[in-house]
Parts: C-alpha cells; structure tokens; sequence
C-alpha cells in the first residue's frame, strides 16, 4: 500500500487529524540523533547509520551540534571525566530531547559495576533515559528496536491539558 | 646482540659505579639500576653512537604492595637503527616515590610519566607539566596503588553500582 501522501484523493486536498497526532507524528519522522559515540557501541550506531540498516529511512541524519539534535544516544562507557561533558552537552539541545541508552554500560556500568571506579554507574543517573537497550554491544537491530520504542513513547504524548483530577475536583458531592 | 649487550653493560657499569643487577628472566633483556642515575644513564643511551636508543616505548609502573613497601618504575627503551631493546628497572619506597623526569632525553616521557603518576601516584621531579592524565583533575587517590579505596561520590553521583 501506497503511503498515506501518495495516495491519490478523489476530492479536495484536506486531511483531518489529531494535532497531538500530527505533531507526534513530524516529531517522530524526523528524530535528529547527536553524533556521539563513547565506546564500541559508537561502532554499532554507525553500522546503524550505514546502508545494510539504514537508519535515514526513520528521517535520523546525525547532527555534529546538540543544538540541531533531537535525540542523544548515548553509546558506550560514561566515565566520570565524560559525564560533566554528556550533562552538558544534554542541557544544551532543545526540548523536546530525548535520550537512549544504548549498551550494557551506559545503562547500568556493564563489565565495570564492580571494579570500575572511572566509571558512572549508568547514564540515568546524570540525565533522565527514554529508552534502554540491552546488549554488549546491542547489535544494529537492537539500536533500531530502540528507537522504534521511543518512536512509541512520542506516539503517546499529548500536548492537551490532564483533565481527570480537574473531573474528580469538579464532581458534585451531592451527585457523588 | 652479544656485542651490544657488552657495550649496555659497560656503559651502565661506568655510569652506576657499581656491580649490575639484571632482571631474572626478563625479555627483552632488562637491568635494575639506581634512581639517582636514571637520567644520566639514559641520557648516554639515548647518544651513544653504537646503540642510539631514540624509543622509550612505554614507562610502566608497579606497585608492590603494602607488605613489600616498594613501587618499581619501568622504562621500556628501543634502538630503531640497532633494533635492540631494553629495559630499565627503578626501584622506589612506597613513601614519597620520586624520580627524575627524563623528558629531557624522550619528549615522549611527558605524557608516560603523566599516566603513570596519576595511575599511582609516583612524582617525577623536573617534569614541566605533572597533571593528572586519565582521572579529572580533582579526582582524589591513585586508582592503581594496591590499598586504592575510592570516594563514596564524585561531584554528587555516587561511585559504586
């Protein structure tokens, strides 16, 4: 089946839809990653990038500046001499950012939990993560899996106002 | 080789005034000599006209533990035009380790001798620039002397898992 853009219509050129739908949908085709790579997980991310996986089919074209990215991955090993560097290179993208946490050692310090003194024991514990992926290191599908899930999670963000403790405020005792 | 080995240990005997101590079963070919004379020695190592050793390959360093109280310093040296090899043992006291710098033989040294003094703490006196290399700046302790414990945090997050 055609996508939904090359479809033709019979009449008119008007689509109907959601704005939440609409935004999620812009935002999520066209997720900037930063280009970033800590340790041998880089060398799967660029795999990812490469035409056997192609990453581009889900809009990703790595950004060299934090401040055109939408999403960081964070791929490989956060020593603490790396950690004030990734904080702040996290604070200086624009929002909505998101993180994925690519590898056993970003998520949780990997082969280095015991010995490794250099090493922060999982990135969530300087920048809040969107995604895990497991894997040392996560193959290319695994990446690509990754971000699938966080194409998921933006899917289900809404920008309208949360309206159900405003209901249970506003509930009529009398009638309750 | 023979020859060459004669002319180290020649060369090593006149500078150290003193019987020569060889590492046992080293390869390459090593020799454990006093800290006061390590740059002399490797200033006339790094000249001479028949070894010209113009490679230190790497400097390594031991520690011995708390038992023993000694920390060793290695100097990895290699002659391109002899193709020989050799290294140089220096023995210090786990107090206070200090050595002379040799970056005024190798300018290579400068980094060596960085890594080295971060990983355990050793001083190389003479050194232009003794930072830290591997660990931040404000990292506390030497991560690879034997009784290392490190901080419960660094900078607010905590160190182990």
């Amino acid at each position: 089946m055609k996508g939904l853009l090359d479809q033709q219509f019979e009449n008119g050129g008007v689509i109907i839809t959601k704005v939440d739908d609409l935004l999620n949908w812009s935002r999520l085709s066209s997720l900037f990653p930063m280009t970033f790579g800590l340790a041998c997980c880089a060398i799967e991310f660029m795999s990812t990038g490469s035409t056997v996986y192609d990453m581009d089919r889900f809009g990703m074209v790595p950004r060299a500046s934090p401040r055109q990215s939408d999403v960081m991955i964070v791929s490989g090993t956060v020593t603490f001499k790396m950690a004030d560097r990734i904080k702040q290179l996290y604070e200086q993208m624009s929002e909505p950012r998101y993180v994925i946490s690519m590898g056993s050692c970003s998520n949780c310090g990997g082969p280095y939990w015991q010995h490794g003194y250099h090493v922060v024991k999982g990135v969530d514990r300087i920048i809040p993560v969107d995604v895990y992926v497991p894997g040392c290191p996560p193959r290319p599908e695994a990446l690509i899996g990754g971000i699938l899930k966080l194409h998921e999670k933006i899917r289900s963000e809404s920008r309208m106002k949360p309206t159900a403790i405003e209901q249970l405020m506003n509930k009529d005792p009398q009638h309750a | 080789m023979p020859e060459k080995k004669e002319r180290i240990l020649s060369i090593i005997k006149e500078v150290s005034q003193e019987e020569i101590k060889e590492i046992p079963n080293s390869t390459p070919f090593g020799v454990i000599i006093k800290k006061e004379i390590i740059l002399s020695l490797c200033d006339r190592l790094h000249h001479d006209s028949k070894l010209y050793f113009d490679m230190l390959s790497c400097i390594t360093g031991v520690d011995n533990g708390v038992e023993l109280g000694t920390m060793e310093v290695l100097y990895h040296l290699y002659s391109i035009p002899f193709n020989q090899s050799l290294v140089l043992k220096v023995i210090l006291p786990r107090e206070n380790p200090e050595v002379e710098s040799v970056t005024r033989v190798w300018k290579t040294a400068n980094w060596l001798e960085r890594e080295v003094y971060d990983m355990f703490g050793i001083i190389f006196t003479n050194h232009p620039d003794l930072r830290r290399i591997l660990m931040p700046a404000d990292w506390k302790g030497y991560p690879l002397r034997k009784d290392y414990k490190h901080e419960e945090y660094y900078r607010g997050v905590k160190i182990d898992y």
